[in-house]
């Protein structure tokens, strides 16, 4: 082959072009991953002085002015109890909905009720906050199970979504052949359908779970008007470590915005521990799926 | 060994011949059916009986609604919303199309092995004991999989391993798993859609074989795109091509049924003709 035949015209200019044009999408990621890093370090610096374990077991003394350790284990423990009933709550209702979206609606029910799922998804969860204040809060008080049921709100259509993604995924095959054994259409769905998309269906719920883990405003409204003792009760409102990040912040003490940024510090990693073990689920779960 | 060549010829040997039509028994009776996928139609008008303990092929070009026909016989088609039916198919004396029976009831009785081997993400033996224990067949659970399995010519090869995965068997062997998990739940009729399609010579064979080792117990509708397999498998044959309408449409039709012999051998219609010595267009 001669040198002729490989002369191609501007390429020089096109070798310029693509050089560029992936050192800026280079740069991009660069950047995506410096801002996580930024954020995780700036927090974890300022909140350092007060990351200890003191922080997850000891409950808060407001207005202290002795250096006694104090730390906002009700406020973690109020979030495990929200969090964990707002997903009881909406975990079984999201599944459900997807799977009679999925597996038993028309056509024209599963494109209206899906436009639905985004449109409430798309709500922001200030308003979610004050319908339920309205709805269950004014004229009774506030309770960790308010609070719960707001942040249900906020998880179902999430939940919902990645349900319904996850048993589109699961192969018609597998129905028909569970069907073509004369095999009833839920039991094919409790013992074909459903075990195959669990895997993604329980992924779909960590990061909805880190997702609501972290809001502030629907709380504010249904159970922020808490005491400093720890509490597992969902009866009572419950303090949250986001409402807590946000009460800590207006204090005039400097040891409260330590604390507050330690508390941010840990709400991060908890996200971050759950995110990567959605992963690992997935991952798992794609590996048994293939029988390996 | 069940994976050793065997000439065609010896399968072949193995057809007795066929006994009068007027003594068959006819397990389907189907009259004037169409199938339509919302305003196309895939099969117009057909009429046809299909006989007890005999292996009936379906064989035509691809788009004649093969597929689409064979899935009328257990209800398949119902999973599709825009899909519709006219006309009946009795089994024995119940139409099964009727709006008040039971899909389920159907496939209950009327089995179906996939183009694609489909086995459940499961041990072999729950692929092939799953079906029996929801169905209530619970008795003697291991032999009735030791003896489905037999029959679908797997046994020997998966008898050490059941509970590893149905998934990390060959494709001929899934597909064997798959018509022993058929089997297992004990129904009338077998219906095969394309089995052998994904499937290489060897593995076919052993699927012929046992088709052919199965009709006294069972009967089996098969389509196929393989002339040479019909011509091996089946004791009747019919021919489905694509008739075209004034505007363009297209839509399957059944050109003709006889005994499978008949078909390859003096066909009554030249479009079979044309198809089966490979003239078709």
């Amino acid at each position: 082959m001669t040198e002729h035949v490989l002369r191609v015209e501007g390429l020089a200019r096109r070798r310029r072009v693509n050089h560029l044009m992936e050192s800026l999408a280079w740069l991009a990621a660069v950047i995506a991953i410096a801002i996580l890093a930024i954020v995780v370090w700036s927090v974890a610096r300022k909140g350092w002085s007060e990351l200890n374990l003191d922080l997850l077991t000891k409950s808060p003394i407001p207005f202290s002015l002795t250096n006694a350790p104090q730390g906002l284990s009700n406020a973690f423990a109020g979030t495990l109890v929200i969090v964990g009933v707002a997903t009881l709550m909406a975990l079984p209702v999201g599944i459900l909905v997807a799977v009679y979206l999925n597996e038993f609606a028309p056509p024209s029910i599963r494109t209206g009720v899906g436009l639905v799922l985004d449109v409430l998804a798309g709500v922001p969860a200030i308003v979610v906050g004050i319908f339920v204040f309205v709805l269950l809060v004014a004229g009774s008080g506030q309770s960790g199970l308010k609070g719960a049921f707001a942040l249900a709100i906020l998880m179902l259509p999430f939940v919902a979504r990645t349900t319904i993604e996850v048993l589109a995924l699961v192969p018609n095959a597998l129905r028909e052949a569970s069907l073509g054994l004369g095999i009833p259409q839920w039991r094919t769905t409790l013992s074909i359908v459903l075990p195959r998309a669990a895997g993604g269906i329980l992924t779909g719920t960590v990061l909805a779970v880190a997702r609501v883990a972290g809001e502030t405003a629907p709380l504010l409204f249904t159970s922020s008007l808490v005491g400093n003792q720890t509490s597992w009760n969902p009866a009572h409102a419950l303090q949250t470590i986001p409402v807590a990040i946000f009460e800590l912040s207006e204090s005039p003490d400097p040891k409260d915005h330590a604390r507050a940024w330690a508390a941010g510090f840990i709400l991060l990693l908890f996200i971050l521990c759950a995110s990567l073990t959605a992963r690992w689920l997935a991952t798992r779960n794609a590996r048994k799926i293939a029988g390996r | 060994m069940s994976t050793t060549i065997e000439p065609t010829m010896r399968v072949e040997a193995r057809r007795q011949p066929m006994p009068p039509r007027e003594r068959l028994e006819p397990v389907f009776h189907v009259e004037s059916l169409d199938a339509i996928y919302g305003t196309k139609p895939a099969v117009k008008d057909v009429s046809m009986e299909i006989y007890k303990n005999l292996v009936t092929a379906i064989i035509g070009p691809s788009g004649c609604g093969k597929s689409t026909y064979i899935r009328c016989f257990n209800r398949m088609n119902d999973l599709i919303p825009s899909f519709r039916q006219t006309g009946t198919i009795k089994y024995h004396d119940t139409d099964i199309c009727a709006s008040n029976i039971d899909p389920v009831a159907v496939r209950r009785n009327i089995g179906m092995v996939f183009q694609r081997p489909n086995p459940f993400p499961k041990s072999i033996y729950d692929n092939v004991a799953w079906g029996c224990r929801v169905l209530g067949m619970k008795d003697n659970l291991d032999d009735r999989v030791e003896r489905a399995l037999t029959q679908a010519a797997l046994w020997d090869e998966v008898k050490d391993r059941l509970k590893a995965s149905g998934l990390s068997l060959s494709g001929g062997q899934q597909q064997r798993l798959c018509i022993a998990r058929a089997i297992a739940v004990e129904p009338d009729v077998v219906l095969m859609d394309e089995p052998a399609s994904a499937l290489d010579p060897i593995a076919t064979q052993a699927i012929e074989q046992l088709m052919h080792e199965l009709k006294s117990q069972y009967t089996f509708i098969i389509v196929t795109h393989n002339m040479q397999q019909a011509a091996r498998v089946a004791d009747m044959t019919a021919f489905f091509s694509i008739s075209r309408g004034a505007e363009g449409e297209r839509w399957g039709e059944l050109i003709e049924y006889d005994a499978t012999e008949k078909i390859f051998t003096a066909p009554g219609d030249k479009r079979t003709e044309d198809y089966v010595t490979g003239r078709f267009g």
